[in-house]
């Protein structure tokens, strides 16, 4: 992409990452990220208070750092995006106070950006613009979601979503009931890579007249609580629990309910390019089978490498950069964070 | 010299600009809408003066102590503007800017109530939500060279109002406590909440004086949330 596309900062600080991106047109320069997931990691879990305080002492120096790597200065910037909802609400707050900083101390226009829509739209910086339709199947600790994407700019759409537990916090609940250390996910990865597919875990939403009401939705609860009866019925009878075959198990259920559905989404609505996204798509094993079905179906599957899964600065400004290319009018200063922004509002 | 003064400590949404002796604000009580009215209001306030970001020579932010949420708006903010403009940024303790007020009788923005007396202590009692308050103590009197100056006697702190010593309570006091505490705090002076030009112009006497103001925030409590090992020590 030339030198005159847009260069945009993107800042995310919906959860416990802060995260400042900086893309030119399509092409990434800089993704920065300062994590508070080691201090939350002795409270079993995100302390939103514990993000906040993190963010709001990161924030400059992830913007500095951004800055450095991909040696521009903040005054060459032509927009600044960043994710004003959904997440968590105090956390939010600093990244959008301080974005608003940025375009008003810079005289530059201000992108209030979904965090869904950014995970998707992260893909255009790592294997070139989005295929329109696409469908997305985004899984995070947050969010378990099908989107149909016809311009990730301004149309998104939702076939589906968890009625529960999103993907990841099963991984993270499953995860602690093998006494694994939080996030459970990458470990059950790990272990599960060891054990066998001995065990038959349910698979919600998957049957019957599921498949009619909740054609595209998610459930994992039943699994996770079948998952930790299993375990605790083994315990309580003296045996050892065969963790691997246990995170395997687990791992193989999830990642058929979610690559089935994903798959027969593209078939039902004619799309034929699959993307993946969100924190639990660094799954090994959800990558294979995805690969192996979309394969089958004939559909091209698309996954950002890991570190563009998880949240991230860089999704935003793939976003923001975006919005300045197709001419979408800047947000308003006054734009709020809003901890439950619908995943089809792209734009606040 | 052109400083601009951020708080978002209080109720209020505090901006200010002060050259050292003139000074402007501007304010919007709404103790949700930090995140949504800040920029704006800061945008207005710097046209409204016709002033350009680029103009500005530092920026002050207040500290807190005060809801979190809110005031790591002000201060991120602040922080942010600062990098962004290439200028130094400081903090000041919110509580003492509104001891300041209290004293000054040009920036009255709150109230009618007592006037302050020119010796003696002020309280200053701010909303902390959950029953408490934000609250330090100052004592009035003239500083060397003849100028009224404000003394903090206490570091701030934060505890339920009927907690507080009755002699303490008693004093002249400053902030949203007496409004919430009616009872409590039977002696509101002045102001509610921080005055954004204050704060500037309290900045600007500060760097003259060299005086250190670290931008640290007062939250003074930690957060809600046991560890995986306190836990287990509490079943
Ligand atoms: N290899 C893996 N296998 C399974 N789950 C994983 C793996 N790596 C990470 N995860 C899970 O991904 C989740 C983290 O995702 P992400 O980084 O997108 O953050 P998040 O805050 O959950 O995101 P969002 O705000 O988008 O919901 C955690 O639940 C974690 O356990």
């Amino acid at each position: 992409m030339s030198s005159d596309a847009p260069l945009v900062l993107g800042i995310e600080t919906s959860c416990d990452e802060t995260g400042v991106g900086i893309v030119r047109g399509e092409t990434l320069l800089a993704d920065e990220i300062a994590s508070s997931v080691d201090e939350h990691a002795r409270f079993g879990g995100v302390v939103p208070e514990v993000a906040s305080r993190a963010h709001l002492e990161a924030m400059v120096p992830t913007i500095e750092r951004a800055c450095r790597t991909a040696g521009v200065g903040l005054r060459d910037l032509d927009a600044v995006a960043v994710t004003s909802g959904p997440g968590l609400a105090g956390a939010l707050m600093v990244g959008v106070a301080s974005a608003k900083a940025l375009a008003l101390s810079l005289g530059v226009p201000l992108y209030g950006v979904n965090h869904l829509a950014s995970h998707v739209a992260v893909d255009i910086v790592e294997h070139g613009p989005l295929p329109e339709p696409t469908l997305a199947l985004l899984v995070s600790g947050g969010h378990s979601s099908l989107l149909l994407v016809p311009d990730v700019t301004h149309d998104v759409r939702s076939l589906g979503s968890t009625i529960d537990d999103a993907a990841g916090e099963a991984f993270d609940k499953v995860a602690r009931v093998l006494g694994m250390p939080f996030p459970g996910g990458p470990h059950i990865d790990r272990a599960a890579r060891s054990g066998e597919v001995a065990l038959d875990f349910p698979r919600g939403l998957t049957t019957g007249r599921d498949m009619q009401r909740y054609r595209f939705d998610f459930s994992f609860s039943g699994l996770k609580t079948a998952v930790s009866r299993w375990v605790a019925a083994r315990e309580a009878s003296g045996e050892p629990v065969p963790v691997a075959d246990v995170a395997a198990s687990f791992q193989e259920a999830v990642v058929d309910v979610l690559t089935r559905k994903a798959v027969l989404a593209c078939r039902e609505h004619g799309v034929g390019h699959l993307q993946i996204g969100g924190g639990v798509a660094a799954n090994s094993r959800l990558r294979a089978m995805a690969a192996e079905r979309c394969a089958a179906a004939g559909v091209e599957l698309r996954v950002p490498r890991p570190g563009l899964c998880t949240d991230n600065g860089a999704m935003v400004a793939a976003l923001g950069a975006q919005m300045v290319l197709r001419g979408r009018t800047a947000s308003d200063l006054s734009l709020p964070a809003d901890s439950s922004l619908p995943v089809t509002v792209v734009q606040s | 010299m052109l400083i601009l003064g951020i708080d978002t400590a209080t109720s209020a949404i505090a901006v200010g600009l002060s050259d050292g002796e003139r000074t402007a604000s501007a304010l919007r009580i709404d103790p949700k809408g930090h995140a949504e009215h800040l920029a704006p209001l800061v945008g207005d306030l710097l046209a409204g003066e016709g002033v350009s970001p680029g103009e500005l020579t530092a920026i002050v932010v207040g500290t807190g102590p005060g809801p979190f949420t809110g005031l790591r708006v002000g201060m991120v903010t602040g922080l942010t503007m600062g990098h962004a403009l290439g200028v130094p940024v400081h903090g000041i303790c919110s509580l003492d800017v509104l001891a300041h007020q209290a004293l000054c009788d040009e920036c009255e923005s709150g109230r009618p109530g007592h006037r302050l007396r020119t010796h003696g202590d002020v309280l200053v009692a701010t909303d902390a939500r959950r029953k408490e308050v934000y609250w330090a103590r100052y004592r009035v009197g003239a500083a060397p060279d003849g100028r009224q100056a404000l003394l903090p006697l206490t570091q701030p702190a934060v505890d339920r109002p009927a907690e507080l010593p009755a002699d303490l309570r008693e004093l002249p006091t400053a902030g949203r406590g007496p409004v919430l505490y009616p009872d409590l705090f039977p002696h509101p002076v002045g102001p509610l909440d921080v005055d954004g030009g204050v704060l500037a112009r309290l900045g600007a006497l500060g760097l003259r004086d060299g005086r250190d103001m670290p931008v640290e925030p007062l939250y003074l409590r930690r957060p809600d949330a046991l560890t995986t090992a306190e836990r287990g020590a509490g079943r």
